[in-house]
């Protein structure tokens, strides 16, 4: 009893002593950097970025370069965030998140934390297309010529029946924070499929291959730019076609995925007080095979992502140079 | 033979009488009859009634559009509500504050003062065994190239165990003393360690957003329970006849908590430490969810590339941080006061140990030397290739035996059960198997899984969860009762087990990934690695603890070994066994929850995708709710571990 | 009044839901069993009434479960009765604050355990000097008390051992030691040798009966051991269900129990041993010799065997100088005589046996 009267003096003392009239989240901005910012805080006087990691390789290519050029030309100290699209966003509300260097639309996400929280701004774009859409592996678009056209899906739906699809079509999903209308898509457009996640990106990746090499039947969600797409012939099967607006109402999406221009995201702190590493993302534009160059390095060619961001530095000085705050 | 049933005194001590032969086999099938019949009943309601009453899923539920207008509300509100304002946004600030300090603290002290430091805390626990252990164990990390996301993770957890300490011993305390405060506490941290540790990220990201403050304040939650529960213990636990000693000579209640409950209540309480510490670093891979920095961080980012080799590496790391925290705790547990030289030996040892290091750190590079680090990644994904690459067949034979012949029989009977037979199903289950109440909260516990409009979802986690306990169950009964009867293998199995123990469940889900692909099968197996060592461990603890006199005399009665186990072992350690089921089950739920992240699906993928995915945020809440229901549910069915409550007990009183 | 270092007046103590209620009604003369299946109650002490002279050494005996500890434990509250009085050295234990019942504990009544209940984590003079250091007394000053009490419980050199490095007979002393080192006026002793064996047992009684002639503290002793109470015992209470059945003198005891469970009890004291002349005198048979030795009333029936002996007259037996009654040889030897099977009060039948 004492004792909890005490703690509760000691808290109520603590918060007595931080401050009157409350505690908003921005407070703490700087709260909390990781071993690597501190350990070295007095060695990188220009400052910490933290970049937002999202869970596929073509973003960590993106952001392992960016991170090399920011710590070796630059002098800044890069600290990677992992974490999941959707709480990117939030973490640059809380202060965690400085960059989020691949969105993929999110136009309910930019409303509310750009306009309506003004906690983020958009940083132009990384000059990358992003395609979304359901795929199958090249033999089967051979073996079924029509099977692209969505409307002949149900025919086949048994060819992909797997333990997991519960007597219907697998269709199978990714991660589950990535961009997806899928369960929609089957629902408004009549499929006899279930959608399935796979979990992860390698899990896809795994997937399409073992399709390839077994001749094992596979309907996928997955998404350009992917280095995969060099080593495995996939054919996209024709959703009905997007229109502007088509998929407005998540609930009732039964249209194609649209085109992304896959831009990047700022907090609002970082455009403020970025200084040079803010005009470097804002400057960072490459394409699609740049991308894919990177990311099939840091994956099947078992480059870290520091070694695969410095050959590609290397050999494409140009380009980045072009980046480079005057 | 008797024939009439003549009733005389009951012998004074027989406590677990025999069944009479006679009368009891009548009495055998009375008692079996009811079951029977009950089964028959459910059957036939099955049959007269499938398809109808089913509670199909439905996304666009009122209760899930709800709570994302709540979370809208939060998210809206979070800098002008006063309780955010002056409550939750400080303790986050706090929270936080307390990390960047601890973490902070860690690095200043550089690599070879944090290892200097460690050594010298060994040495003051246990001498140079444990000293040596602390040097080795940090070193090691650094070794395997993972020191500072090892520091992160130290720190986070070290201060998610001050603050479950700060809170937890006094709790502790309090409930030791107080009857009345151990009734309310107890069924809270019953449901708080049932609770599968996915289902409160969501309300703690609302609250506190990402970071590491949520992460210290989530492991802080998981971490707490052993603190409370073993404090209150071990006040209990202080012989009476001291604590009245005490008093007779006067002394007043606070002289007696600190002269004398305290000290005496010290080693368990470092037990409970110990404990909490274990229970701490087991939640770091899954922080790393929401953006706290780590080696969970690499170990979800192996997940995701489904790469073996680089989630085992982190793995490996966190289990050298627990071993070195393990012994550390547990050694300062058994230690005794020695005279005043042996004293000044340990204090003036962890001096010099600490001294050394801090001595050493500005002269020693900030990072810890490449040079010194191994490459390990490479040949454990050679591995794994080439048993990919040959096994596959047998794998895939596995996955589908298990999926058709159980997995899909299973989960369509239960999901196209009217929803009122499966509660009532359950119901007289639980009854039976452990008493009224407990059927009860059961029975009310699957009431409100459907009320959350998360029927479907629900039968088809608990249907992973029947399976997979079931064989976990069948397994570490199995090499419990061998561990048990051999102490070869018993010597063989045991660092198996610590290790299978110590090693966070995340990195279950790899190997079993790698081997199955994702889908359920993965789950159950990532769960049966993670649950039967505490199984096995517990029947052979029960086993053992059957009294050596006992048994001697069933062999002098001629018992063979198979009539020992059958009929005195086994039904003697009838209560470890019925704990063991209960721990093997609730293990199973957390780990087939986190098991959505290799695409086990159900509530598990709802949550993730709650905490992924901003419409499905309500949807994802109300799962985390319906998990710690089922939790509950499936603990109170085997509850009977409680053993005072079995009806059985009743036969002869 | 006023002399009695301890007075127990009508002490209840009843455990259970609502204790205060059942006693004056009619369920308080229930026997234990029938009032626990009724109430739920269990009643410890059931209005138990005695006085402690001071420097008495006064033993309560009685089998486990008997109340005999819950009642040594209500006279300083360490249990709280349900009813009664009780006074120490006249003041009123039960109208005593928190702070004056400290008092009491800390000065003047101590108690040693049957579990010893020493502080396994503290050295031995700091287990002794735990009573001083909860008053308030200084380091040195305790310790250098510690030091002469150890001393006189004979452990001088075990001072800076741990309780478990030392035998359980050395663990009760240090026990004793403690209770000693406040100096207290009363001692309480809760079956405190009962966990030992049975020669270390013999030392610690020949130790409390040196300990009384040399600091001559009022004593008040529980035990289960009736060779144990005969020996230590001034004055003995036999408790039985709660209730004293009897209090008295050894001899009382032995020579007049109360009821038969008494007399079971002391059935197979050698009653030579306990009793006096004056529980077997008898007036002079018409024409028996009356020049025979004399011998006190009071001498204990053994030590009169070799008077006996020594003269084929019967032994006169006077008390203050005037005779009592006289006592034959025959009537020492069925005495003397080990009793197989005996009548509760014995109208001895000086049957001749085989061994006589």
């Amino acid at each position: 009893m004492k004792k909890l009267r005490l703690i509760a003096g000691v808290i109520a003392l603590g918060l007595a002593a931080n401050a009157c009239g409350g505690a908003k989240v921005e407070d703490d901005s700087n709260a909390a950097p990781s071993a690597s910012a501190a350990g070295s805080a007095a060695a990188s006087a220009a400052g910490t970025v933290k970049i937002a990691i999202n869970p596929w390789v073509g973003y960590e290519a993106d952001a392992a370069v960016l991170a090399y050029l920011m710590e070796h030309e630059l002098g800044y100290k890069v600290e990677k965030v992992t974490l999941a699209e959707e709480p990117s966003w939030q973490g640059m509300e809380s202060g965690d998140v400085d960059v989020v260097i691949e969105n993929w639309g999110h136009e309910d996400l930019k409303k509310k934390y750009i306009e309506e929280k003004k906690v983020a701004v958009e940083a132009g774009s990384t000059g990358n297309k992003g395609v979304i859409g359901w795929y199958v592996p090249e033999w089967m678009a051979q073996k079924y010529p029509d099977i692209t056209d969505y409307k002949n899906l149900n025919k086949y739906a048994d060819l992909f029946k797997t333990s997991e699809s519960g007597g219907k079509g697998q269709l199978l999903d990714g991660d589950p924070s990535y961009v997806t209308n899928d369960e929609a898509l089957v629902k408004n457009l009549k499929l006899d499929y279930k959608v399935v996640y796979a979990g992860s990106e390698a899990a896809l990746i795994k997937a399409a291959k073992q399709a390839t090499d077994q001749k094992k039947p596979l309907l996928m969600y997955f998404y350009e730019p992917q280095w995969l797409f060099n080593q495995v012939k996939l054919v996209k099967i024709n959703l009905p076609v997007w229109e502007e607006g088509c998929d407005s109402d998540p609930k009732k999406v039964a249209c194609d995925y649209p085109p992304y221009d896959l831009d990047k995201i700022v907090s609002k702190k970082f455009a403020d007080t970025g200084g040079k590493a803010f005009d470097l993302v804002k400057n960072f534009q490459w394409t699609n095979d740049d991308q894919n160059s990177v990311a099939d390095d840091m994956t099947n060619n078992g480059m870290s992502a520091e070694d695969a961001a410095k050959k590609w530095v290397e050999a494409n000085a140009a380009k980045w140079q072009a980046w480079m705050p005057k | 033979m008797v024939s009439a049933p003549v009733r005389t005194a009951p012998p004074p001590m027989p406590p677990p009488a025999p069944p009479v032969p006679g009368p009891a086999r009548a009495r055998r099938l009375v008692r079996w009859a009811g079951p029977a019949a009950g089964v028959v009943a459910v059957v036939a309601l099955y049959a007269a009634f499938r398809g109808t009453a089913v509670l199909p899923h439905d996304d666009d539920a009122a209760l899930f559009h709800w709570l994302n207008d709540a979370r809208d509300w939060v998210d809206a509100n979070r800098n002008s509500s006063p309780i955010f304002l002056y409550v939750v946004n400080y303790i986050r600030l706090g929270v936080a504050e307390l990390y960047t300090l601890v973490q902070g603290g860690l690095v200043a002290l550089g690599w070879p003062g944090l290892i200097g430091l460690a050594a010298g805390l060994g040495w003051l626990a246990g001498g140079w065994r444990i000293a040596l252990v602390a040097a080795a164990g940090f070193a090691g990390v650094g070794v395997l190239g993972f020191w500072e996301a090892s520091v992160d993770t130290l720190a986070l957890t070290l201060s998610a165990v001050t603050l479950s300490l700060l809170i937890g011993i006094p709790l502790g305390i309090w409930a030791g003393r107080s009857a009345r405060v151990r009734r309310i506490v107890t069924p809270v941290l019953d449901v708080m360690q049932i609770m599968p540790t996915f289902s409160y990220l969501s309300p703690i990201l609302l609250l506190f957003l990402i970071g590491p403050a949520s992460a210290t304040i989530a492991t802080m939650i998981y971490a707490m329970p052993p603190a409370i529960r073993i404090t209150a213990l071990a006040v209990q636990r202080v012989p009476g006849v001291t604590v009245e000693a005490s008093e007779s000579l006067g002394a007043t209640g606070l002289q007696t908590l600190l002269k004398v409950r305290l000290p005496l209540a010290l080693n368990t309480i470092m037990l409970g430490v110990n404990q909490t510490i274990a229970a701490a670093l087991s939640m770091v891979p899954l922080v790393a969810l929401i953006a706290a920095p780590g080696l969970g961080v690499d170990l979800i980012r192996a997940l995701a590339r489904v790469n073996v080799g680089a989630a085992l590496v982190p793995g490996v790391a966190i289990v050298l941080i627990a071993i070195v925290l393990d012994r550390v705790t547990r050694s300062a547990a058994r230690r005794r006061e020695g005279g005043r030289r042996a004293r000044a030996v340990r204090w003036g040892g962890f001096a010099v140990l600490t001294a050394a290091g801090i001595a050493l750190t500005p002269a020693l590079a900030t990072e810890f030397p490449e040079q010194w680090q191994v490459q390990v990644v490479r040949p454990i994904n050679d591995v794994v290739d080439w048993i990919e690459g040959h096994w596959y067949v047998f794998t895939g034979f596995l996955n589908d035996t298990v999926a058709y012949g159980l997995l899909n029989p299973l989960q369509d009977v239960l999901t196209s059960a009217p929803w009122w037979l499966v509660t009532a199903a359950v119901l007289a289950f639980a009854w039976r198997v452990s008493g009224p109440a407990a059927g009860l909260v059961a029975a009310a516990c699957l009431v409100g899984v459907a009320a959350l409009h998360l029927w479907e979802h629900g039968m088809e986690t608990l249907t992973i969860v029947l399976v997979a306990s079931l064989i976990t169950i069948a397994v570490g009964l199995a090499l419990g009762v061998a561990a048990a009867r051999s102490r070869w293998f018993a010597a063989g199995l045991r660092p198996v087990l610590d290790a299978a123990q110590t090693m966070p469940s995340f990195s279950y889900l790899l190997p079993a990934v790698a081997l199955f692909s994702n889908g359920r099968f993965t789950a159950i197996v990532a769960s049966l690695i993670y649950a039967v060592p505490v199984v096995a461990r517990l029947v052979e603890d029960g086993l053992r603890a059957v009294p050596a006199t006992v048994i001697e005399a069933a062999r002098s009665a001629g018992s063979t070994d198979r009539q020992v186990l059958w009929k005195v072992q086994l039904p003697m350690a009838r209560n470890s066994l019925l704990l063991a089921a209960n721990q093997g089950i609730v293990m199973t739920l957390a780990m087939v929850v986190i098991g959505a992240l290799v695409g086990a699906g159900a509530l598990g993928y709802d949550v993730v995708a709650g905490i992924a995915q901003q419409e499905d945020y309500g949807k994802g809440f109300a799962a985390g709710v319906a998990l710690v229901l089922l939790g509950v549910m499936l603990d109170r069915i085997t509850q009977g571990a409680n053993g005072r409550r079995s009806p059985h007990k009743k036969r002869n009183a | 009044m006023g002399t009695a270092a301890i007075e127990v007046r009508g002490l209840w103590k009843i455990f259970g839901p609502k204790a205060g209620r059942i006693i004056g009604s009619p369920d308080a003369d229930l026997e234990p069993a029938q009032l626990r299946a009724k109430t739920g109650c269990t009643a410890a002490v059931r209005d138990v009434s005695f006085q402690v002279r001071p420097g008495e050494v006064f033993v309560v005996m009685g089998l486990s479960g008997s109340g005999k500890s819950t009642l040594v434990r209500c006279l300083t509250r360490l249990i709280e009765p349900t009813a009664g009085e009780l006074l120490i050295d006249g003041q009123d234990v039960c109208a005593m604050s928190a702070r004056q019942l400290r008092d009491l504990r800390r000065h003047r009544v101590s108690m040693v355990f049957q579990h010893f209940g020493l502080l396994p984590h503290r050295r031995v003079v700091d287990n002794v000097a735990y009573g001083l250091e909860i008053q308030g007394m200084g380091k040195a000053e305790r310790h250098e008390k510690a030091g002469r009490i150890l001393s006189l419980v004979g452990l001088e050199g075990h001072e800076d051992s741990y309780p478990e490095q030392l035998s359980g007979g050395m663990q009760q002393r240090v026990g004793l030691a403690r209770a000693l080192a406040v100096d207290p006026e009363v001692l309480l002793f809760d079956e405190p040798f009962s966990a030992l064996d049975p020669l270390i047992r013999r030392d610690m009684q020949a130790e409390v009966i040196r300990l009384h002639r040399e600091v001559g503290k009022t004593m008040v002793f529980i035990t289960h051991d009736l060779s144990e109470a005969l020996k230590l015992g001034e004055r003995i209470a036999i408790m039985r269900a709660g209730a004293i059945v009897q209090v008295g003198t050894p001899e009382e005891l032995v020579g007049a129990p109360a009821d038969d469970y008494v007399a079971d009890f002391v059935r197979d004291v050698p009653r030579s041993q306990v009793l006096s002349l004056r529980w077997i005198c008898r007036d002079p048979e018409p024409g028996e010799p009356l020049d025979g030795p004399e011998l006190p009333a009071g001498t204990v029936i053994h030590d009169a065997v070799p008077a006996a002996m020594g003269s084929d007259r019967p032994i006169r037996v006077v008390d203050g100088g005037e005779l009592v009654g006289v006592v034959s040889r025959v009537d020492i030897l069925g005495a003397v005589r080990p009793r197989t099977e005996a009548p509760p009060v014995p109208p001895v039948s000086a049957g001749v046996s085989g061994e006589a």
